[in-house]
């Protein structure tokens, strides 16, 4: 019979190849499902994966999706090694984008180059003004860094509405409920011309780079892996639990705050009851798929992006509804997960038991 | 058809070729034993030989790979603890597993296999405890009650179902000497009647004084079997060891100034099982070791957060380190001021199970040029773990080796190698030698005895009292949340300390006041 038992130690050759593992069947239950829709599968998979890249605007759609993605992914995934549960990066995002892009609208008259980073500071405060919110009521009430993150959401994409239905709604707007546009000093410039993926793309990989060295290298980010790996042993090291709860929040928040500032300074250009299609929950998916690790990080949020991308050219030329995104992202993590089972258990094939009591048989 | 064996002649248990595999080492290895009626039989051996795993065979917790039971003169498949308490085989566990929010009949009405009420109960463990000398209030509740009457209780329900195999897991780890000598008299009463007695234990006096007959085990091999009366502590030691017993000496030498002083120092419990700390006076000098003996689950616990850091005290002079107070300071700010610390737990506490060696080292090393300006510096770090692994004769594959990959005895090398190479002007350590082999328990008293030679203040809390008096310049004893006076080591004796460890002493903070 099969037996799952425990691994001596971690399989390091599992913990990577679970998410190849768990890629192949995701594109395996894509076979089967667009089988089932009665679409020819190398067709929609064509059409899924490959189609939107054929162009050099389509490889900067990529990119520009993976930005915001990878920003958000980087920050929770350090936090995520501190046993650190920010699930609101979603709402931190929304209120970084707030903050950056109130600071645009009350500055419409300037033009000079310190408005810029005026604004993705303002989107970084932001976020990390909102991830403070649960990180304080964490360590002052013991509350529940999860809810409170979460619930904080829905408060964000409200106070967002409230800005763009009310005191920001642009006056020449035909009373659509968004912003003005920004003008162009209050827009992230794009690396070349053709596309529409900003400079905020490098900011992101640089911040993946450097999240790597501060894991890695300092002792900040050694404490936080600690405290993450063994509660007991931090405190007994004299790791203040308190500082990591801050630490690990306000990172998560500062990346997503960045993001979302990214994102309304870049492709979306204002305030809108909506900016992000829900990144800061999708980065979480990318962060496990990228095994908290940056450059994991980097090549799960490329692989997320494709999955949103593919989700719409799906839409157009095949006519599946959108939520086909969210189908694949949703079986993509389900495999990830059942595949992490095995670098800590194994699977056996072990014969039957014995016979339990063997001297009573030999009776003819 | 066949004739039974006369169960009166048969022995008791018989195991044959019992053989035990787990992933990484062979736990048992064609192991024989033999148990007659009304035996006291010792199964030696150090910690990790293969006893625990042997006894949870007969007991039917794990399943043998290979391997016969024979009871009395039947094979047997032992399949569930049920089964081995039908066939009569009663087990005292090393660690108990009572509720201590409920009664002691409640809690023996729980563990029964037929279903009594508590209320019925009552009477029949009142004689049984009467009969064999092991008094027992049946209405008590568990948790109002001391470490020794709670084995009291599980030894109690192991005699209602009329045992005729007692299996006792070190069962004087957590008494005083006194009461082990009180076990002593009702486990001879017991096997006068005709109980068979397993007594796993690696103390060889007290396997001297009790055991008709003994079979050792080494790395889950029977390495020979003896009369202990007729056997010296030293011959029992080579069979269970594979070597002579080594030693460590400590030379009377003079004391500095005090390095570690607790000044009426109190402390209330949040666990509602938890001991409050009261009054407690010590100080410790540079250049001895001051030993705490007592029965665990008296304080030591609570203590030891009051000493790490982990939690702090109502007024800073409560504890001081090198004449600082230190009462309200968090363990790394102690660690400033000079102390070391070695916990009882090691993995999770002491080390971090997944992380490498090296960075274990960085755990508590930081503030030794392991770190410049907020960066690691992973050479210096390595180095260090190197060194430590060197001079402690820590057996791993590298300073690379994940902590969780070492055995209990080496990791705990490690840890304390750690903290004594880091230069402590004041070590507090728990528990040393806590499941360590008797080599390298040596070699981590002996790393303590040249601490104090170099004017170290070294605490160490302990239930070893030969430990504690091998080692100890001075010895309180730690009771109900309160500590004795400490007195030099020479001039008290064991039978004094197990006195006091019952808690009828002059506390360190009178003497310290008068």
């Amino acid at each position: 019979m099969l037996k799952l038992e425990p691994r001596q130690e971690p399989s390091r050759v599992m913990s990577y190849a679970s998410p190849l593992i768990a890629v192949a069947l995701t594109l395996f239950t894509g076979y089967l499902l667009f089988s089932f829709l009665g679409k020819d599968p190398a067709q929609a998979f064509y059409v899924f994966f490959v189609k939107p890249l054929d162009t050099r605007y389509g490889v900067g759609e990529l990119f520009l999706k993976a930005t915001p993605l990878m920003l958000c992914a980087t920050g929770l995934a350090l936090g995520f090694r501190a046993n650190v549960w920010n699930i609101g990066a979603e709402g931190q995002l929304v209120v970084g984008a707030i903050v950056g892009g109130g600071i645009a609208l009350l500055l419409q008259d300037v033009q000079a180059g310190w408005l810029l980073p005026l604004m993705l500071a303002g989107g970084v405060l932001g976020g990390m003004a909102w991830a403070a919110i649960p990180a304080f009521l964490r360590v002052r009430f013991h509350t529940n860094e999860i809810l409170v993150s979460l619930m904080l959401v829905y408060v964000a994409k409200l106070l967002l509405s409230y800005f763009v239905h009310g005191p920001w709604r642009d006056p020449e707007g035909y009373n659509f409920p968004q912003s003005r546009m920004f003008h162009e000093a209050a827009l992230l410039p794009v690396l070349v011309e053709g596309v529409r993926t900003t400079w905020a793309f490098v900011i992101a990989l640089l911040l993946a780079g450097l999240s790597w060295v501060f894991a890695e290298k300092t002792f900040a980010g050694f404490r936080l892996k600690v405290s993450g790996l063994a509660p007991g042993a931090a405190s007994y090291a004299g790791f203040s639990e308190k500082r990591n709860v801050w630490l690990a929040l306000l990172i998560g928040g500062a990346t997503a705050g960045l993001a979302g500032i990214a994102e309304v300074a870049g492709p979306i250009g204002q305030l809108q009851p909506v900016v992000s299609p829900g990144y800061g929950f999708a980065a979480i998916i990318v962060a496990f798929v990228g095994r908290l690790n940056p450059l994991g990080v980097v090549l799960a949020s490329l692989l997320m992006s494709l999955l949103y991308l593919g989700g719409e050219t799906a839409q157009i030329h095949l006519a599946l509804p959108s939520a086909v995104t969210g189908v694949f992202q949703g079986v993509l993590l389900f495999y990830l997960l059942a595949a992490d089972l095995f670098i800590h258990f194994r699977l056996r094939w072990s014969p039957a038991q014995p016979a339990a009591v063997p001297k009573a048989t030999a009776l003819a | 058809m066949t004739t039974a064996p006369d169960p009166r002649i048969a022995p008791r248990l018989v195991l044959r070729g019992i053989t035990k595999r787990y992933p990484a080492v062979v736990a048992n290895d064609n192991v024989n034993l033999e148990v007659r009626a009304g035996e006291i039989h010792a199964l030696l051996g150090e910690n990790g030989a293969g006893k625990s795993t042997l006894m949870k065979i007969v007991y039917g917790v794990t399943k043998p790979d290979a391997g016969t039971i024979v009871w009395e003169g039947q094979p047997v498949h032992i399949g569930s603890p049920a089964e081995a308490r039908r066939l009569g085989i009663g087990m005292v566990f090393q660690h108990f597993s009572l509720f201590e929010t409920l009664t002691v009949a409640e809690n023996i009405s729980l563990a029964l296999d037929e279903r009594i009420a508590p209320e019925q109960l009552a009477s029949r463990i009142r004689d049984v405890s009467e009969n064999y000398g092991l008094p027992v209030d049946p209405n008590r509740l568990v948790h109002s009650m001391s470490v020794g009457e709670r084995q009291r209780v599980e030894i109690v329900r192991c005699l209602l179902q009329s045992p005729k195999l007692l299996i006792m897991d070190e069962p004087t780890s957590v008494l005083t000497p006194q009461a082990v000598l009180k076990l002593f008299e009702t486990l001879r009463r017991l096997a006068s009647e005709g109980c068979s007695i397993l007594y796993i234990s690696h103390k060889l006096d007290e396997i001297k004084a009790l055991c008709d007959t003994a079979t050792v085990l080494r790395a889950g091999r029977v390495t020979g079997t003896a009369i202990p009366s007729q056997e010296t502590p030293e011959s029992l030691a080579r069979m269970m060891i594979g070597s002579e017993l080594p030693e460590c000496h400590l030379q009377p030498r003079a004391q500095g100034e005090t390095r570690l002083a607790l000044d009426r120092l109190s402390l209330a419990t949040l666990d509602p099982f938890g001991v409050t700390l009261r009054e407690i006076g010590l100080s410790v000098r540079g250049g001895e070791i001051v030993g705490i003996a007592g029965v665990s689950g008296n304080g030591q616990k609570e203590l030891l957060t009051a000493l790490s850091g982990e939690s702090t005290t109502d007024k800073a002079d409560m504890v001081s380190i090198m004449d600082r107070p230190a009462g309200r300071l968090d363990p790394a700010q102690r660690r400033r001021l000079g102390l070391t610390f070695v916990p009882e737990e090691r993995l999770g506490r002491g080390a971090v199970p997944a992380l490498s060696l090296a960075d274990n080292a960085l755990l508590t090393g930081s503030s030794r040029g392991m770190v410049r300006q907020g960066v690691i510096r992973h050479a210096t770090v390595r180095e260090f773990a190197r060194r430590v692994i060197e001079r402690f004769k820590v057996k791993c594959k590298s300073e690379q080796a994940a902590a969780s990959s070492l055995s209990g005895g080496n990791l705990q090398k490690f840890i304390v190698g750690r903290e004594t190479m880091l230069e402590p002007k004041v070590i507090v350590v728990a528990q040393p030698t806590w499941g360590v082999d008797i080599g390298a328990s040596m070699l981590i008293r002996q790393a303590l005895i040249d601490l104090r030679d170099r004017g170290v203040a070294v605490l160490v809390i302990s239930e070893e009292l030969d430990e504690l008096f091998m080692i100890s310049d001075r010895i309180a004893v730690m009771a109900q949340g309160r500590l004795s006076r400490a007195v030099p080591a020479a001039e008290t004796s064991l039978e004094q300390i197990g006195a006091w460890m019952s808690g009828m002493f002059e506390t360190g903070q009178a003497a310290a006041d008068a």
